[in-house]
């Protein structure tokens, strides 16, 4: 084995390519071999090291741990030359003085509880033994040797696990369903469509903890008899699905995949299928026909896939943080998963945080905890010290939840009665100069883009609202638009085949209910009272801000603004495009946004 | 994805966006022959020839569903079934594409952190709309849904190249770089 004196742990995860780590990588290698270094320092790539929104591609040095981020192709050649040939530790690269593993992740916050997370982070992905070290494997051999199939679904039955994807609905009791279906062989299917905007919960795990899903699978494949499982990876996510090809490969090389595991008479494999870019994906009668090849269509239930499932066969599918966490309850028991959480929303669940807030992100905190909290102490507040005007829960099929429904308990009962869902998990937080109506018609463009087109409420009745919205936005609204609204969104509710296209108005409903002031103040007024609707804005500028720097007048495209140097400008309002580059370039902010 | 080097055009060739050829046959052979010509691997054959060809003409179909049909063994395809699929899925083009596909994320976390401002640069920089091709046949400009890196929004993929934090100004030097 060759015996290398250093080691360089390069950060190659989604975010830190996106901002050049191959080009760092590349460059590393390049610059060892010309300093004729490369058969004594490792060049190794690894997942997440540090913040990427922060800092960029970062590198980790071993043995000496030392953490250098923001990395250019050109700060290269010096740092190898200064650190690895002269032995000097290059301060002005350096992140930070300690190292902390995942920075995105970082340590668990106060109010956060780390079950599916765990070892995000913490281990090399592409190493089963590192899996294995953190307990890996040991629930798969306590559930082989120890327990019936009954036995298995009986415990995860107490600890009241519940499907992840969005439903809730109780995992062990869809086991006990498929198990007693009298049809073989079984199927296994694991959503990893996360097509959500917004949610990426699911990445993170596959990408940095892929064996966690992988023997999550194999145990629930004892439990329901299954004999061949899929997992479902969306094709966006293109490292997720190499990692998760390299888990499969290693676990079936340790033999906990395969035939005879654990040498039982238990046989299990399973395959990697890749999406092609199909937001229905993630409706399970459509994910299993993109699995059989077909368009990823949905079908009307019954029968359900638990009977009835791929190639006409039980099958039964979960959500990757589903699976995930069932080897922790295996191996810590059903009571200690039970003893977080709500009375019947049991144990953790990931979100993730995007918009307006200060830390957008990755967090796993127990059911039960407040909006407030998620909001404020974990997501550390609204950006810019802006107001919070309203949250987006369960996605694109969920609601907008409003500043009364901060102190609700996040719970499956509790978000549904509100008028939201839990959904996969994504959060999306809008300060107050957001404008909701455009949010809406964002919404609806998405819904509308993604509708399959197999049913007609859903086909015709998203691109209707998506229409409506669009007029409103534009100032063209009319008094019976809102009418027109709350009847549509009824109407496709009642009428979609799936839980896509019955979801799809959500956002609408809870935006009309929350927000109906600005829907009428566009309508009846001509106002976007959040001074985003482009037709329905003007631009003014300040007497005493402008000094007449003509910065505005020589950046407007289409030549708008006029005015003598030292001498207030003016803004033809015809010639005007509402483009607002003047006011990003004002340096006075002299340009005022009326409606 | 373009990058082959420029061979005379033979029969049973086909030319590329940028006028080089590329043989069809063997890319949609190559395709069958890794994924296996079963049901489950129509989709995987079909990326496989839109990542190769850069997308999926009628051609290309013709020649799986003939490599893919065998009654014999109870697969049954016919072109409309394989046309029902390229049509379907947003990852697989039915049109000719430019040499570089730009597909922007448009979805909520990357809009409000400064992904409506970016898509309207990035429209006026190419001097396209979603779905269009320039004459040219350098960029088709694309929205692409949630690549699920929301923490780096907004995000640009030009081909497989990730942008993340773009902002409008950056656009023109990484446009630069795909001729």
């Amino acid at each position: 084995m060759a015996f290398y004196r250093s080691h360089i742990l390069v950060s190659v995860d989604p975010e830190c390519l996106a901002k050049g780590a191959h080009e760092v990588l590349d460059a590393l290698n390049d610059e060892l071999i010309a300093q004729g270094l490369i058969d004594e320092v490792q060049v190794l790539e690894t997942s997440r090291i540090g913040d990427p929104r922060r800092l960029g591609p970062d590198i980790l040095v071993y043995p000496e741990n030392v953490h250098y981020a923001n990395l250019s192709v050109d700060d290269i050649p010096y740092l190898v030359e200064e650190h690895f040939l002269k032995g000097r530790i290059v301060e002005k690269l350096r992140a930070a003085e300690k190292v902390i593993t995942d920075e995105e992740l970082g340590a668990p916050k106060s109010k956060e509880v780390r079950v599916v997370l765990r070892n995000c982070g913490k281990i090399d992905p592409h190493n089963i033994e590192e899996y294995i070290a953190e307990d890996g494997y040991q629930a798969l051999a306590k559930v082989i040797s120890e327990m019936t199939p009954e036995q298995v679904i009986e415990e995860v039955m107490k600890s009241g696990l519940r499907g992840r994807g969005g439903a809730g609905f109780p995992a062990a009791r869809k086991w006990q369903l498929c198990r007693q279906v009298a049809d073989n062989p079984k199927y296994l299917t694991c959503n990893a469509d996360e097509g959500d905007p917004g949610a990426f919960m699911n990445r993170r795990v596959l990408e940095s903890d892929p064996h966690s899903v992988v023997e999550g699978m194999i145990i629930a494949a004892y439990a329901i008899g299954a004999s061949m499982g899929y997992i479902y990876c969306r094709a966006e996510y293109p490292i997720a699905v190499q990692n998760l090809n390299i888990a499969i490969a290693q676990a079936r090389e340790f033999g906990f995949l395969g035939e005879n595991i654990f040498g039982t008479d238990f046989s299990f494999d399973m395959e990697v299928r890749m999406g092609a870019g199909a937001f229905v994906c993630g409706e399970e009668t459509a994910l299993i026909a993109s699995i059989e090849g077909k368009r990823g269509e949905p079908r009307p239930r019954p029968p359900f896939p638990a009977v009835k499932g791929v190639w006409g066969k039980p099958t039964n599918n979960n959500n990757v943080e589903t699976y995930a966490v069932v080897p922790q309850i295996i191996m810590k028991g059903a009571e200690w998963y039970a003893s977080m959480g709500t009375e019947k929303s049991k144990g953790t669940k990931t979100f993730a945080i995007a918009g307006d807030v200060v830390n957008t992100g990755l967090i796993e905190v127990p059911f039960g905890i407040t909006l407030r909290e998620v909001i404020y102490d974990v997501g550390g507040g609204i950006k810019d010290g802006k107001k919070f005007k309203a949250i987006q829960t369960g996605g694109p099929m969920g609601g907008c939840l409003v500043e009364e429904h901060l102190d609700l308990p996040v719970d499956y009962e509790a978000l549904t009665a509100a008028g939201s869902m839990m959904g996969s998990g994504g959060l999306i937080i809008m300060d107050d100069e957001t404008c909701m109506v455009d949010m809406a018609r964002f919404f609806m463009e998405f819904t509308q883009e993604e509708s399959c087109g197999k049913c007609t409420p859903c086909r015709v009745g998203t691109k209707h609202l998506l229409e409506i919205h669009e007029k409103i936005c534009a100032g063209k609204g009319e008094p019976s638009d809102l009418e027109k609204l709350d009847e549509l969104c009824v109407e496709i509710t009642k009428n979609s085949l799936c839980g896509l296209g019955q979801g799809a108005p959500n956002p609408v409903i809870s935006m009309l209910k929350h927000f109906r002031h600005e829907y009428e103040a566009h309508i009846f007024e001509k106002k976007c009272p959040a001074k985003v609707c482009r037709a329905l804005i003007r631009f003014d500028i300040q007497a005493p801000a402008c000094t007449g720097c003509t910065v505005c007048s020589r950046n407007c495209p289409v030549e708008a603004i006029s005015g003598e140097r030292r001498q207030l400008h003016v803004i033809d309002d015809e010639k005007c495009i509402r483009c607002g580059i003047c006011v990003q370039v004002c340096n006075f902010n002299a340009i005022e946004i009326l409606s | 994805m373009f990058n082959v080097a420029e061979t005379p055009s033979q029969a049973g060739q086909a030319p590329s966006a940028t006028g080089q050829a590329k043989d069809l046959t063997k890319i949609v052979e190559m395709a069958v022959e890794k994924h296996g010509a079963q049901p489950d691997a129509f989709i995987p054959i079909l990326l496989e020839i839109n990542r190769d060809y850069g997308y999926i003409p009628a051609e290309a179909i013709r020649l799986a569903r003939k490599m893919l049909h065998q009654p014999e063994e109870h697969v049954l395809v016919s072109e409309g079934q394989l046309y029902g699929l390229a049509s379907f899925y947003h990852m697989l083009h039915t049109e000719k594409t430019g040499r570089h596909v730009v597909q922007f994320c448009e979805s909520a976390p990357c809009h409000v952190q400064g992904g409506r401002e970016l898509w309207k640069a990035v429209q006026q920089t190419l001097q396209l709309k979603a779905g269009e091709t320039d004459p040219q046949g350098r960029f088709t400009l694309k929205t692409v849904s949630c690549l699920g890196v929301c923490g780096v929004g907004p995000v640009m993929l030009v081909d497989d190249d990730m942008y993340a934090n773009v902002t409008p100004e950056q656009l023109a030097d990484i446009f630069a770089k795909y001729e």
